[in-house]
């Protein structure tokens, strides 16, 4: 089945669903504007406009539920944004109701959750703002009914990814690590700026409601655009989804993005803005099913990334860069999911759902844990930690059998579903998935023993306790949904007929098969991982210092020598180029236009003689000219 | 023509904007002679603002009237859409300059009397005041709508030596700094005078050549007559001179910078923007409309003054320590810019484009200037206004939005974008590109680089030097003259930011081109 066509709205809350964007908008600006005077209640205004944004989103939910499959496409036209480019203009579909519900819902959640967690900063408000201002965002970048839209709220993301990262500036790894982010995602900003562009000229247009498969289609048979150019719109758009989704070869600022809070880990480096990249691949759909190569390209870049981040997660010490390292793992499975056309979208989305409850499930765990530990994030100073925090132990846990495919828990169905899908595509691509779900039972099994379990190994002024309960409630409600949004969502392919409208439904739809091949090597691949881990890391001792470890430990730990490689092929010539053109700029141009100055100023001193304030001087000076332009005149005139 | 002599017909609905100025000129006089002596300025001063605002809206009524496809009295004067536009601006900017007259500090009260002294007080006390500025200004004002929509040569003087016979008296009228506001009064009347000359005999020269004085019969007969043209030649040379002294081209800038610092500061601003707008008004109806057939040997002469004068001018103001002075190098360099728009003169599109560069900017610089001056007043020493540039340094600090206006005005000059001084720059420019002026162009961008260098340094002065310990205070400034700053800031700003309206009047009166 075919996408459906998208219509007017038909009123009620998707007539007002601007709201949803508007509301936390108005609180940063107010939180902004306002300044110290907001101090007091800032916070609660934050709260209170995501949860606002998260009511509309329900609603409009709702109502969308209650209607027509054949109307499940709504659009909401609001004002000339762009002459001739584009509206102003918002997508209700079941797409994009689905991420604005998990942006809400789950940024309602981080938001109470900061309370707590931020309450001793002397910037909450400006945090609050700020957070507002990536909820706005975000959700303008996929309730957008077009592109122009939808990079006005990428790039408003990439703003707020920026300020919170380097939210504690005045530490330089963290204004580094903002730094670094915005300069590697501008790379992929560009990618999806010159896609757009293509697109453009094109087609001629940048609306979703025009660029439909049949669209698509039409251009290539009647020659519009070649084979080549679709492809290359493919590869453009999956270059900014790789920059926005930390994905492969633009994996290497999501690690540094740890510098920010907790939440904003969370919410931004986990949850949401990471799965914006999987967003544009699966709402492009219509360019990469007519793209085999880009569809392939992205189910390589998912694998390898899913791989890589694995790697990586297995050496980290520093709880948040490991889960970091799991974050881009689990995209790379969206990714892989989102390479493999309609069946995909609906298991890398569900994957993405859960995936945004059991991770920052996790994330906050990680934050109560630092919160408990004076800030340490080193795992290899934790140990032992289930006895005195119960709640986060119990909840971090749920999130971790939610992500490794514990039977049941959400992380079964959906990574299950993305396995067998790719495997029907592409076996090789198929059994990487699997390693890498085995390395997955690895690494996070090794997280979970080293904080929560074996010998204390705290500082000598630990003194860890349970978190309040505006930071416990919130774990508890995403640990819930890391329990049972999976089953959800894939069992009787809920979410797929649900996204049917948006994305399209294959033509036989997938059964549920827990005991196939993939699916009982996962399983065992997975037992062997979390076993091996309680060997190395359970059992045995944790030594405090990191031992110096195997060449494949070094190779994971320096995240894969990925910055090492940014640096010789980018930072150093870099350098390089800056430095000569400073060379060049002192010694060429500098001195030139020093010695011009000099010479005009040289100039314009005996030149300045001439002014002799006489009359008479004036006057000669004008006959002078006087007798020089009738002599021109007649040169030029008998010429 | 047996004998009897016609009476001449006045189409007084079209030439209304200048009758109403010249009548309120008399009428003023009138109160000058009659009106008791405490009377004088609250009269003098409503009526000069009622008269030009007057002027402008009969301006505006003719503009939306439409336009007549024929000279007005006789021939005499053209009223077509450049004519319109320029006394728009005129108008408008000399409204804005009377608001800064409106300042008792700037103008002398009695010729005799020392600034300051019992004598001076004794006579302002007793009622002596130069309520005659008024009338001057409004005699000069309607000089300037004749001068530049005259459509025979002597009309033409005429309007020049009405326009610029006030302007001298005017220039002397400062009351700080009396003696060098007197000396350039002198120096003013002596080189116009002589400039005037220049212009009468280049007349008498072309009338020898063809017959007439009327710009259209001049241009006609061009085109039939050909041979010996010395006589033509030296004619137009001479009137270009004439014209050339009165917007400041080189090498007849001379006068600029020693007129400019001697004046009143109100009166340097009115001249800096009015006169330099009617002064391109006529060089352009000389050049374009009655000699426009001879473009061919004109233009390299024109060419080579273009790029003399934004050189000298650019250059010049560099070394400059005086702000007034700087600001008239900057007004001859500013002639320069203006100068390519005039040699872009080619095919009928083309002129079109040019002309309406020209007005938009006219009309960006004249309102940029009438606020830099404005400002100027009223940063004041002891003995009047603080014109040594050291006397700015650190004026950011003492007062933050004069000095920020002020460097806006000063980007504005420089051409940055977002102030009209860009749009002004790129339409005359790329009209200069369209009419195969490229090397003026690159000249012209030069200079204003150089240019942007004197008028970045003044901002560095004011923002980033320590102010002095007894530097200058900042005048509260009158009603009228915060009015003014304001107003130029503004009009810079929406320029700057929505060029469109006014670029589409410019393009609209331009399309009327010189009736010929």
């Amino acid at each position: 089945m075919e996408p459906a066509e998208i219509i007017q709205h038909s009123g009620g809350v998707i007539g007002v669903s601007w709201l949803m964007v508007a509301l936390p908008l108005l609180g940063a600006a107010i939180l902004l504007l306002f300044g110290r005077r907001t101090d007091r209640w800032g916070h609660l205004l934050g709260v209170a406009m995501s949860l606002g944004a998260f009511a509309v989103a329900v609603a409009a939910f709702v109502q969308l539920l209650g209607l027509p499959e054949a109307q499940r496409r709504q659009g909401v036209r609001l004002y000339e944004f762009i002459p001739g480019l584009a509206d102003m203009g918002l997508l209700i579909d079941p797409l994009s109701i689905s991420f604005a519900l998990l942006i809400t819902g789950v940024g309602s959640l981080i938001h109470i959750y900061s309370i707590g967690y931020m309450s001793h900063d002397p910037g909450r408000r400006r945090f609050f703002a700020y957070l507002n201002l990536f909820v706005a965002a975000m959700l303008l970048l996929v309730l957008a009914d077009n592109y122009v839209v939808l990079f006005v709220g990428w790039e408003g993301v990439g703003l707020a990814s920026y300020l919170l990262i380097g939210f504690w500036q005045f530490k330089p790894t963290a204004a580094a690590a903002a730094k670094k982010a915005f300069i590697v995602n501008r790379v992929g900003d560009f990618g999806l700026l010159i896609a757009i562009f293509t697109i453009w000229t094109t087609f001629g247009s940048v609306a979703f409601n025009e660029l439909t498969g049949g669209a698509v289609d039409g251009a290539i048979s009647s020659g519009d655009a070649s084979q080549g150019t679709i492809t290359a719109v493919g590869l453009l758009l999956l270059l900014g989804a790789c920059g926005k989704s930390a994905q492969l070869p633009l994996q290497s600022w999501l690690l540094d993005a740890m510098e920010g809070p907790t939440p904003v880990s969370a919410l931004i480096h986990a949850a949401t803005m990471v799965t914006a990249g999987v967003y544009l691949v699966v709402r492009s759909g219509a360019f990469f099913e007519a793209a085999p190569t880009a569809q392939l390209v992205v189910t390589i870049v998912g694998v390898a990334t899913l791989l890589a981040g694995a790697i990586i997660g297995c050496a980290k010490d520093d709880i948040k860069k490991g889960l970091a390292g799991s974050t881009m793992s689990q995209i790379g499975y969206m990714m892989l999911g989102a390479g493999l056309g309609p069946v995909g979208y609906a298991f890398a989305i569900a994957h993405l759902i859960a995936h945004g409850f059991f991770k920052a499930n996790m994330f906050l765990g990680a934050g109560s844990v630092m919160h408990a530990m004076n800030d340490e994030v080193d795992m290899r100073k934790y140990g032992g930690l289930f006895s005195v925090m119960k709640v986060t132990a119990a909840t971090f846990m749920i999130g971790y059998l939610a992500i490794i495919g514990f039977p049941l828990l959400s992380g079964y169905f959906t990574k299950d579903g993305i396995i067998e899908t790719a495997m029907e595509h592409n076996q090789i691509l198929g059994w990487l998935a699997v390693v890498g779900a085995g390395i997955t039972g690895f690494y996070m099994s090794r997280m979970v023993f080293m904080t929560f379990f074996g010998k204390r190994r705290w500082a000598d002024d630990a003194h860890p306790h349970e978190s309040p309960s505006v930071m416990t409630v919130p774990l508890i409600l995403l640990s819930i949904g890391s329990v049972f949004l999976g089953a959800f969502l894939i069992l009787d392919n809920r979410l797929m007929r649900f996204l049917a409208p948006a994305v399209g439904l294959p033509e036989h739809l997938p059964g549920f098969h827990p005991f196939s091949v993939p699916g009982l090597t996962t399983l065992a691949l997975v037992a062997v991982g979390v076993v091996y881990a309680w060997f190395r890391y359970g059992a045995a001792e944790v030594p405090r210092l990191a031992p110096r470890g195997s060449f494949l430990t070094t190779f994971a730990r320096r995240d894969l020598y990925g910055d090492a490689l940014n640096e010789a092929l980018f930072m150093r010539p870099g350098q390089w180029l800056a430095r000569f053109a400073v060379f060049f700029d002192n010694r060429g141009i500098d001195g030139l236009v020093n010695g011009l100055a000099a010479g005009i100023g040289g100039t314009s001193g005996r030149l300045r003689r001439i002014q002799t304030g006489y009359v008479r001087s004036y006057a000669l000076s004008i006959l002078f000219g006087a007798a020089v332009v009738v002599g021109a005149l007649l040169y030029v005139g008998n010429m | 023509m047996n004998g009897t002599i016609q009476a001449p017909t006045i189409e007084y609905a079209l030439l209304a904007p200048m009758l109403l100025v010249f009548g309120a000129a008399i009428i003023g006089v009138l109160v000058e002679a009659f009106a008791p002596r405490d009377l004088r300025k609250s009269i003098q001063m409503p009526l000069t603002l009622l008269a030009l605002l007057g002027g402008f809206v009969l301006t505006v009524l003719n503009g939306i009237n439409g336009l007549p496809d024929a000279p007005a009295a006789m021939g005499a004067v053209a009223v077509d859409g450049p004519a319109l536009f320029i006394w728009g601006i005129i108008l408008v900017l000399a409204l804005v300059s009377t608001l800064l007259i409106n300042d008792e500090d700037q103008f002398v009260a009695q010729a005799a009397a020392v600034p300051g002294s019992p004598d001076e007080e004794e006579a302002i006390l007793s009622g002596y005041a130069q309520t005659e500025v008024y009338p001057l200004l409004l005699f000069s004002v309607g000089g300037m709508l004749l001068f530049a929509s005259a459509n025979d040569l002597l009309a033409m003087f005429v309007g020049l030596e009405v326009m610029s016979l006030p302007l001298y008296l005017l220039c002397g009228l400062a009351r700080h700094r009396r003696l060098l506001s007197q000396e350039a009064s002198v120096k003013y009347f002596l080189l116009g005078a002589f400039s005037s000359a220049f212009f009468l005999y280049g007349t008498a020269l072309i009338y020898g050549y063809a017959g007439s004085v009327d710009l259209k019969a001049i241009s006609a007969v061009l085109t039939e007559v050909s041979g010996q043209e010395t006589l033509l030649l030296v004619g137009l040379a001479l009137l270009g001179v004439g014209l050339l002294f009165k917007i400041g081209a080189a090498p007849f800038q001379a006068w600029k910078p020693d007129v400019y610092q001697g004046a009143p500061t109100a009166v340097t601003a009115l001249m800096a923007s009015t006169v330099l707008v009617a002064a391109f008004g006529a060089v352009l109806r000389v050049f374009w409309v009655a000699l426009g057939g001879l473009e061919w040997d004109w233009k390299p002469v024109m060419w080579g003054i273009a790029i003399l004068t934004m050189i000298v001018g650019a250059i010049l103001a560099i070394t400059q320590t005086e702000i007034k002075r700087m600001l008239a190098y900057s007004s001859i360099a500013h002639a320069g810019f203006l100068l390519t728009g005039v040699v872009a003169i080619g095919a009928a599109e083309q002129n079109r484009q040019a002309l309406s560069a020209i007005l938009f900017y006219l009309a960006a610089y004249g309102f940029t200037t009438v606020g830099a001056f404005a400002v100027v007043t009223m940063v004041r020493d002891a003995g009047g206004e603080a014109g040594h540039l050291s006397r700015w340094a650190g004026l950011g600090k003492r007062a933050p939005v004069l000095a920020g206006i002020f460097a806006f005005f000063l980007l504005a000059f420089a051409g940055i974008p977002l102030t009209s001084g860009f749009f002004g720059k790129y339409a005359v420019f790329s009209a200069a590109v369209a009419g195969d002026a490229l090397p003026l162009v690159i000249v012209g961008v030069v200079s204003s680089a150089i240019a942007a260098f004197f008028y970045v340094r003044v901002i560095v002065l004011m923002f980033f030097n320590e102010p002095a310990v007894d530097g200058p205070s900042i005048a509260t400034p009158t009603v009228g003259t915060s009015a003014v700053v304001a107003l130029a800031a503004a009009a810079t700003v929406v320029l700057g930011v929505f060029p469109q309206p006014v670029l589409d009047l410019a393009d609209q009166a331009a399309s009327a081109l010189f009736i010929r």
